[in-house]
Parts: structure tokens; C-alpha cells; sequence
């Protein structure tokens, strides 16, 4: 349960840490709080040349609003974010679902863009990312890009960040006014990795549901304004369609099952919410 | 940029329970087997190793923490605050160790130190926590002897004393 040897470097800035990854690629490994990083490193799940510590780079620990979007800089910790004032009013989602993520003494070192970098499918971050249609920003020597959630998460601990990339920010667009929200997981105790997470947004347009846990990645599904025996025809075709896999916590039967079960809940609720 | 080399030891140098404590780590080493071997600050107890367990909770700058999943190398030139710290003057033990005992809320107390550092933390930030939240908190631990019934009234008891400024031992 010890990490095996690597170089440590504390980078000072971000064209210094791109620096770095252009020369040593998928040889290195970025590191912000280390949450899920620390896990595989000590399990030697990954063994790195090189660990790029980035969590002292001053110009990644904001939070800040950017026209329609909340931009959220890769060392902000996810206790920062959850103390952020205007969370609630701005994100209500995610005030909703950051207290599912690990636990106290986790979130004070784990970061918000970390947890999506890592993509673990049953993690709360992503599937807010995914249900939001926000943005993640990668930086490299070659420059800037931004892709969408939908684009970024390509399966289970996979993104299509290049290995030279460093997820610089991600960005979640603001509450608009009459949106609804809702979130609801099942996991062994508080705190533990989902088994089934759902998030629902309602507005007037109609209810979006996402699902993590079940898929390889957040699953998203536009339900309009479905209800009854229609909405429970869309959620069955949806949990087939995720499939879902055994492992310890569960099987892939009963994931389907809470998606058919939880999800009229969530999406009941959210419409609850609709001012 | 500097570069710390694996298999190279490198001198850390932190601020242990308010005083200057140093030693030497390669870069792959933990802050909890730093403490303990380096330092030899044994109160921060090894459980799990993967942050699931909480054991080897400390405080650094202040928030409670995994110093399984803390590098010895980041915590270089903090302020970390472990178990050994929590007593004051004379040994005298603080409000939450003595709400522990009187609670008996650990029996082998392997867990303990932990479960202590981030109760500290969390009564310091919110010193009006209720039961449900001091509950989350202590979420974030697992004591295999107690039962944690008597973790949760401790803490709860705890918070009340400190609310009210009464002295551990009253």
C-alpha cells in the first residue's frame, strides 16, 4: 500500500505545469488534492515517472462567474465550493449533490475538477457536469480548448484529455430563473461511491434526468413532459439501454431497478421545485 | 521548478502541534508514515491506506484530512496538528478527549485519534452542529469495537460543553 518511486515537482504556474506534461505525456501524472490519485498511487494502480503537484498554483483557486457560467479552477477543493455563498442561488444542483461527494475530511483536499479529471462513472461531479451541459477547459502548450461534458467523458476513468492536457477549469452554467432541481443517491453509508445517483432538472421546457452508476459514464435522457405509464415506459427503455455492470455493491438488475423506481421520484420532485 | 527526485530523500520541514519538526522524505513517501517514522509522532494511527478509514486523519493548515493521501512532500512548510496535540497544559485532557472517556467512546482505539483531529476541525467551523451533522462528520470514520453510539453522544455532549465554554471535566 505504498506508491512506488516518482519525481515530484510543485508546479508554480500553469505554462510551467503544461511545460512539464508536454515533455513528459502520459510519463506523469497531474495531482490537485490527490483524493482519487493518492487511492491508485498507493494501490499502485498507476505508477507514474512523474507526479505534477498543481494545487499551489494561485491563478487555478478561484471561483468565479463568467457570463452564463460558474468557471470553477482545478485547485478549488470542493469544501471551497460548497462555502462559496452564492452556491445555492447559482448552482443549486451542486449544493444539492457536494455534500454526497466522499466526506468531510475528503472534500477538504479533493477537488471539484479532479473528481470529473478522474471520471470515476458513479461520481457525483460528472453526472452534474453532464446533466448541466457544462464545460471542461484544457490546457496545453498547443493552446487552450473547451469541450462539453458530452465530449469529455468518453467511459469508465476515461476523458478525452490528451495526456499532455491539464483540465484548467470547469465550467457549469448558471441557474436560470423557474428551474427545478433534484438529486437523490443510494450508496452503503454516506459518503461512499454511489451505487445509483440521480439528478433531475425541470423547467418549463420539459424534465432532464441524468443517471451515474449504472453506464460507463452519466447517462442523460430528455423526458419532456412524460408522465405515467409513458414515463415509465421511457425509464425502462433508458435502464436497458445503460445496462450497468455486478461488482460488489451491486447488480446490474437492481441498479436498473433504482432507475426504474427512483427515477418518478426525482423527476416528480423537480417539478415540485418549478417556480 | 524544482525537480525532487525519486529514491532521494528530501528534507521536509513542518510545523507539528505548534512547534518546528523536520525530517527527510522521497517523494513517494505518506505524511502518515512520515509523522510516524520520521517523526516518530505514533498517536496518527495507518488503517486502510486508500483515505477510506479516516485513522490517519490530521489537521493540515487547519482542515482535517487523509494523511494517507497527503504526500510528506505537499505538507513541506505547513502547519499540521495531530492527535498529540489536543491535550493542554499538564497533559490536561480537552473538552472532546474528555467527553470520549466519560462516554466511553472507544474501546481499542485505533480509530480514535482520527476520529478526534476531524471532530476538532468540523466543532471549529461549526460550532452549532447537531447531531445529524456531527453524525455525517463521524461518516467519515469506521471503528470496528464501539458500535459508535457512544462516538455520536460523545461528540454531541462535546459540542454543548464548548457552546457553553464549560471546562472538560465538569
Amino acid at each position: 500500500m505504498k506508491p512506488a518511486a516518482f519525481d515530484y515537482i510543485r508546479a508554480a504556474s500553469v505554462e510551467e505545469a503544461a511545460e512539464i506534461m508536454a515533455k513528459f505525456g502520459a510519463r506523469a501524472r497531474l495531482m490537485a488534492g490527490g483524493q482519487s490519485l493518492m487511492a491508485l498511487l498507493n494501490l499502485r494502480l498507476v505508477e507514474p515517472e512523474v507526479v505534477v503537484d498543481i494545487s499551489s498554483i494561485g491563478s487555478l483557486n478561484a471561483i468565479r462567474i463568467d457570463g452564463s457560467s460558474v468557471e470553477i479552477g482545478a485547485a478549488v477543493t470542493q469544501s471551497d465550493l460548497l462555502d462559496w455563498p452564492k452556491l445555492k442561488e447559482e448552482l443549486p444542483l451542486l449544493a444539492l449533490a457536494l455534500p454526497r461527494v466522499g466526506h468531510f475530511q475528503t472534500r477538504n483536499r479533493g477537488t471539484v475538477c479532479g473528481s470529473i479529471a478522474h471520471s470515476d462513472p458513479s461520481s457525483e461531479l460528472p453526472l452534474c457536469l453532464a446533466i448541466l451541459e457544462g464545460e471542461v477547459e484544457l490546457r496545453s502548450t498547443g493552446g487552450t480548448r473547451r469541450l462539453k461534458a458530452s465530449a469529455f467523458q468518453t467511459g469508465m476513468l476515461a476523458t478525452a484529455k490528451a495526456p499532455e492536457e491539464i483540465v484548467v477549469a470547469a465550467r457549469f452554467p448558471r441557474r436560470k430563473p423557474g428551474e427545478g432541481y433534484t438529486f437523490r443517491e443510494i450508496a452503503r453509508r454516506h459518503g461512499d461511491f454511489a451505487i445509483v445517483a440521480l439528478a433531475a432538472r425541470a423547467s418549463a421546457s420539459g424534465v432532464r434526468l441524468a443517471v451515474g452508476g449504472v453506464a460507463d459514464r452519466p447517462a442523460v435522457l430528455d423526458l419532456g413532459g412524460a408522465q405515467g405509464a409513458a414515463l415509465a415506459d421511457a425509464l425502462n427503455a433508458f435502464a436497458w439501454e445503460m445496462g450497468g455492470n455486478d461488482d460488489i455493491h451491486a447488480t446490474a438488475r437492481y441498479r436498473r431497478e433504482l432507475v426504474r423506481r427512483l427515477g418518478p421520484k426525482v423527476i416528480e420532485e423537480a417539478r415540485a421545485c418549478l417556480s | 521548478m524544482p525537480i525532487l527526485k525519486a529514491r532521494e530523500r528530501h528534507p521536509v520541514t513542518i510545523t507539528l502541534n505548534g512547534r518546528p519538526a523536520g525530517g527527510y522524505a522521497e517523494p513517494r513517501m505518506l505524511l502518515s508514515d512520515f509523522l510516524r517514522q520520521e517523526l516518530g509522532a505514533t498517536g496518527t494511527h495507518v488503517g486502510c491506506e486508500h483515505g477510506v478509514c479516516g485513522a490517519c486523519t490530521v489537521r493540515i493548515d487547519g482542515k482535517a484530512v487523509r494523511s494517507c493521501l497527503t504526500l510528506a512532500v505537499h505538507a513541506d512548510g505547513k502547519r499540521v496538528d495531530t492527535v498529540e496535540g489536543l491535550a493542554g497544559e499538564g497533559n490536561k485532557l480537552s473538552v472532546l478527549q474528555e467527553a470520549f472517556r466519560r462516554h466511553h467512546a472507544l474501546q481499542c482505539g485505533y480509530c480514535t485519534a482520527g476520529i478526534l483531529m476531524s471532530l476538532a476541525h468540523y466543532l471549529e467551523i461549526n460550532p452549532q452542529a447537531d447531531e445529524e451533522q456531527l453524525r455525517e462528520v463521524i461518516g467519515g470514520h469506521l471503528c470496528r469495537c464501539t458500535g459508535y453510539t457512544q462516538i455520536v453522544e460523545a461528540a454531541v455532549e462535546a459540542a454543548e460543553m464548548m457552546r457553553l465554554n464549560k471546562p472538560a471535566d465538569s
